[in-house]
């Protein structure tokens, strides 16, 4: 068995990390005789991201988006129904490729500090050590490494390997959570809301140990939450979802700065500011959610976008390059029939 | 609503189906020939294989099983070994007599067991709390089969005041809405009764006290709402768990009274049950069986159907 | 007679960490729990009286169970020699009823554990998998839970005939599916933590995954539940003698004494309760100590 160090990296800078493409998760919900349903949830239709080395790739959308989905999907929790993914050059789960266990040394996911992310029955060296001992590693060498990886998160090793979670803070369970991702050396890290549960001040801690830990470690970070400002501190990339799909995509200054999607404008409007004078006078967003069983036709933000018009029904807006990001909008293609697109 | 009935009824089918295969499987799992239980072993061989025939024990056995399910099917139920009379028509007479005694013992149990489990969690004295605990417990580990014997004992034989076993007084056939039947109706009621009671108390006392502690009681308590109207409302958010309780012990009454029945000679489809055991009267093994499970099912459904009414937020799928 | 579904119980979710001081497992306040608890103590101390009462019969000095006697037939209460007197046979009681206590025992313990084992194995599978392999199991278990659980102990055991094996095979068949289902439910519940994603994410094989993560986190609600069958499974085997579907005379049984004692309410009354009075403690005892279980492993922090 390897002795787990970490996995070399193989095409150089410019190849990404991680290529997901097409990806496609609908469940079925249930209704009809034995679950068969006709009714699904479309998580997350036709999706495709990169993530290059190095970078930390913002995900932000509200609550139903797939964000979570997606996370589950890069890491192979989910099946997708369709689509590919290729980690550094090597095709995931395929006759040529990398199985989904190799993949798992790679890509790992820090989740959020819920009620179980931890086994309650295992101590916090038993947790840490789980997966090293899965993967071949000798007990001695395991029980190294569990103490290595409690330092490198602020925790004393001599103090806090033999606690059980519900003895610890949220901020100590969360920085647990994040020594179990980084147990099996991984390149890629996902963290699916990761600092939410989170008290403000412990989750500038932990933000902060996450920075430090990806110079330290080489890591890649896809980082998911719905807290924008969070998301902001973070990133060099951020990808904006909605309802299952991108709508917008691009460095962080231009998607902070230049929003050019209406639900990013949206999204982003709807931070209270912390200057008085700036009032908020009506609601940045109209409507309510729509049901992700029966998205609507064309672009899936029109029932609540105040520009929709007859094209926004009837064709689905594509990612399309304007300036420094991509966006998925009729009014930023040219041609695409908008009234306020270009000609 | 009615389309999640009809969903729930389509879904029994395949249920419905194990439950006939289970017991014409039953036959089958008697030790030896089925043939052996209805004839002397030393009959000669043609009476034999003209039973068989008759029966249809020479056919493969699936070909056996659909030809039972399609007569059994059209109420036939075959014929009672023992009786020579229908079965379908022994299990009806049977079946009415328990109903008898399992709806006073329902009625008994339940009641009871709504006021006391209330009681108990509304008590502020931990006696009374205590108290109805113990009667819960002791209800739920009785066997109920000895409290029959115990209840006669202290009633019929010390006592003289209620008679021992049977549906009525000497000559009659049936039961009556009448003192003499009444009379005989009480120790059968009170020994069925007692497990019922036991269980539901126990989910009643123990759900209405984690409702209680809930904060919308709180709530109206600050609102300035009576003892009584919230108690009201403690109640409907109590009602659809105690209702699945209370479905389920309806249920296991059927089955339960198969003990009691024997002990008191009550006619009813335990008694039934028993007898046809000791007869190796299959016919009436099979047809009280099967028409006891059906009953057993539909009750679970028709609790189902009206706990979804009772309580809006159950969806099942 | 009832099986509870504790699905039906309302509480604190089944799994939950409990409040301890520096760095006790859980398992370990679970004993501590149970140590403090008058009740659970008193009752493990009748039963443990009941099972070597029973186990060591034979040295006991007792009267030959078997012997009997035309003449000393229905000896009441404290007759020299017969201390809790003589059955309608003439054998002793006393001797009569612990030897009982082995055969009853031993009738409703067994097909738990068997049950517990077949019932607890395909139904952690069933909430493991999921899917299909789920939606099989609990369908043929829904085939036997279409039965109130006497009827089909009493159609099982009437079908193959009386005696002792045949009883421990039926019983045993009328207990897998509830702790089948309760099994599944809570392996279902569990399933869905986090933690077990996490483990999922590790890569670790599935085998080790549920021997690390699962069972103990379900293993606990089903032992409860296990407990709680116990008694019921004593009172259905002596139902089941009573019927004489199960054990066989001359055998000492508690629910076969209560029936051939039938005949003797009238001489005896409380010579022919006595069986019962046996059934009825121990079925106290287990009620308790399976309830005192889960106090001490449900606790609302």
């Amino acid at each position: 068995m390897d002795s787990l160090v970490p996995i070399e990296d193989r095409g150089g800078p410019a190849q990404p990390l991680l290529l997901a493409s097409g990806l496609r998760k609908h469940f079925p919900v249930g209704g009809g005789l034995l679950g068969r349903g006709r009714k699904v949830v479309r998580a997350v239709d036709d999706l495709t991201l990169s993530v290059a080395k190095g970078e930390t790739l913002g995900v932000v959308g509200e609550s139903g988006c797939g964000k979570s989905t997606v996370a589950r999907l890069l890491i192979r929790l989910l099946k997708p129904d369709r689509g590919t993914m290729v980690l550094d050059g090597d095709p995931v789960d395929e006759p040529h490729g990398i199985t989904v266990n190799e993949l798992r040394r790679q890509v790992q996911m820090v989740f959020q500090d819920s009620y179980a992310s931890l086994n309650p029955r295992l101590t916090i060296a038993e947790t840490l050590a789980f997966a090293p001992k899965a993967h071949g590693l000798p007990a001695a060498e395991a029980r190294e490494r569990v103490r290595d990886l409690l330092s490198k998160v602020g925790l004393e090793p001599d103090t806090y390997a033999e606690r059980y979670p519900h003895e610890l803070s949220g901020g100590q369970r969360q920085r647990v959570n994040i020594a179990r991702a980084l147990a099996l050396r991984p390149r890629l890290v996902i963290l699916d809301e990761a600092v939410s549960a989170l008290d403000k001040s412990v989750e500038a801690q932990v933000l902060n140990m996450l920075v430090d830990l990806k110079t330290e470690l080489s890591l890649t970070y896809l980082f998911i939450s719905h807290d924008l400002n969070v998301v902001q501190y973070l990133s060099d990339r951020v990808l904006v979802m909605y309802l299952g799909k991108i709508v917008e995509l691009g460095p962080v200054e231009a998607i902070y700065g230049n929003p050019q999607h209406p639900y990013t404008r949206a999204l982003l409007s709807a931070r209270p500011s912390m200057d008085p004078r700036k009032r908020t006078h009506e609601a940045p967003i109209q409507g309510d959610p729509p049901n992700p069983i029966d998205p609507p036709s064309g672009c899936r933000f029109r029932t609540r976008c105040p520009f929709a018009e007859d094209v926004c029904a009837r064709v689905e807006p594509l990612l399309a390059e304007t300036g420094r990001q991509e966006v998925a909008c009729h009014m930023r293609v040219a041609g695409s029939g908008h009234s306020k697109a270009a000609a | 609503m009615l389309l999640y009935a009809l969903r729930r009824l389509i879904y029994l089918v395949p249920v419905a189906f194990g439950v006939s295969l289970l017991v014409f499987a039953l036959v089958h799992l008697a030790p030896g020939d089925p043939i052996s239980a209805i004839v002397p072993p030393d009959a000669p061989q043609e009476v034999v294989d003209k039973l068989k025939e008759y029966y249809g024990f020479d056919k493969p056995l699936p070909i056996q099983y659909l030809r039972w399910l399609a007569v059994t099917l059209t109420g036939d139920f075959g014929t009672s070994i023992g009786t020579g009379r229908p079965v379908a028509t022994e299990v009806a007479s049977a079946f009415g007599n328990t109903i008898i005694l399992a709806i006073a013992a329902t009625l008994l149990a339940f009641t009871l067991a709504v006021i006391l489990g209330t009681a108990a969690a509304y008590a502020k004295s931990r006696i009374v709390d205590r108290l109805v605990t113990l009667i819960s417990l002791m209800g739920v580990s009785v066997p109920h089969f000895w409290l029959a014997i115990v209840l006669v004992i202290i009633f019929s034989v010390e006592l003289g005041a209620l008679p021992p076993m049977g549906i009525g007084p000497e000559n009659s056939t049936g039961w009556r809405l009448d003192g003499p039947h009444l009379a005989h109706m009480v120790l059968p009621t009170i020994a069925l009764s007692v497990i019922p009671l036991g269980v539901v108390t126990r989910t009643v006392r123990s759900t209405i006290k984690e409702i209680l502690n809930m904060e919308f009681v709180t709530t109206l308590q600050a609102k300035g709402m009576r003892d009584g109207q919230i108690l009201r409302h403690v109640l409907k958010n109590a009602a659809p768990t105690c209702l699945a309780v209370m479905g389920l012990q309806a249920g296991n009454l059927i089955g339960g009274s198969i003990l009691i029945e024997t002990v008191f000679a009550w006619p009813g489809t335990g008694f039934l049950l028993n007898s046809a055991i000791f007869r190796r009267d299959l016919p009436i093994l099979q047809g009280t069986t099967l028409v006891l499970a059906f009953f057993f099912m539909l009750l679970n459904l028709t609790v189902d159907i009206i706990q979804t009414m009772v309580d809006p937020r159950i969806k099942r799928n | 007679m009832t099986i509870q579904s504790p699905s039906l119980e309302l509480g604190a979710p089944l799994v939950q960490p409990i409040a301890t001081a520096g760095g006790r497992s859980y398992w370990q306040s679970v004993r501590r729990r149970l140590r403090r608890d008058p009740v659970t103590l008193i009752c493990a101390g009748v039963l443990v009286l009941l099972v070597a009462s029973a186990l060591f019969a034979p040295w006991l000095g007792l009267n030959d169970p078997y012997k009997t006697s035309m003449i000393r037939r229905l000896y009441p209460l404290g007759s020299p020699g017969h201390l809790l007197g003589t059955d309608e046979l003439g054998r002793d009681m006393l001797s009569r009823l612990i030897y009982g206590g082995r055969l009853s025992l031993f009738m409703g313990v067994t097909p738990v554990v068997c049950a517990l084992l077949i019932g607890g194995l395909l139904g952690i599978t069933a909430g493991f998998l999921g899917g299909r392999v789920n939606m099989l199991i609990m369908r043929v278990m829904d085939v036997f839970y279409a039965f109130p659980s006497v009827l089909l102990a009493i159609s099982l055991s009437g079908a193959m005939g009386a005696g002792a094996e045949n009883t421990l095979l039926s019983l045993t068949l009328v207990f897998i599916p509830p702790v089948c289902r309760v099994s599944e439910s809570v392996t279902t519940q569990v399933r869905g933590f986090d933690f077990v994603d996490a483990a999922r994410a590790s890569g670790a094989g599935m085998l080790t995954i549920v021997r690390v993560h699962v069972l103990g986190n379900v293993l606990g609600p089903i032992l409860v539940y296990a407990t709680s069958l116990i008694s019921v499974a004593i009172i259905l085997a002596a139902g089941l003698s009573f019927l004489g579907l199960g054990v066989k005379p001359p055998e000492p049984e508690w629910g076969l004494m209560l029936n051939t004692l039938r005949q003797a309410i009238y001489v005896n009354p409380v010579l022919a309760a006595l069986p019962g009075v046996m059934i009825f403690i121990t079925s106290i005892c287990f009620n308790l100590m399976s309830d005192g279980l889960r106090a001490a492993m449900d606790v609302k922090a």
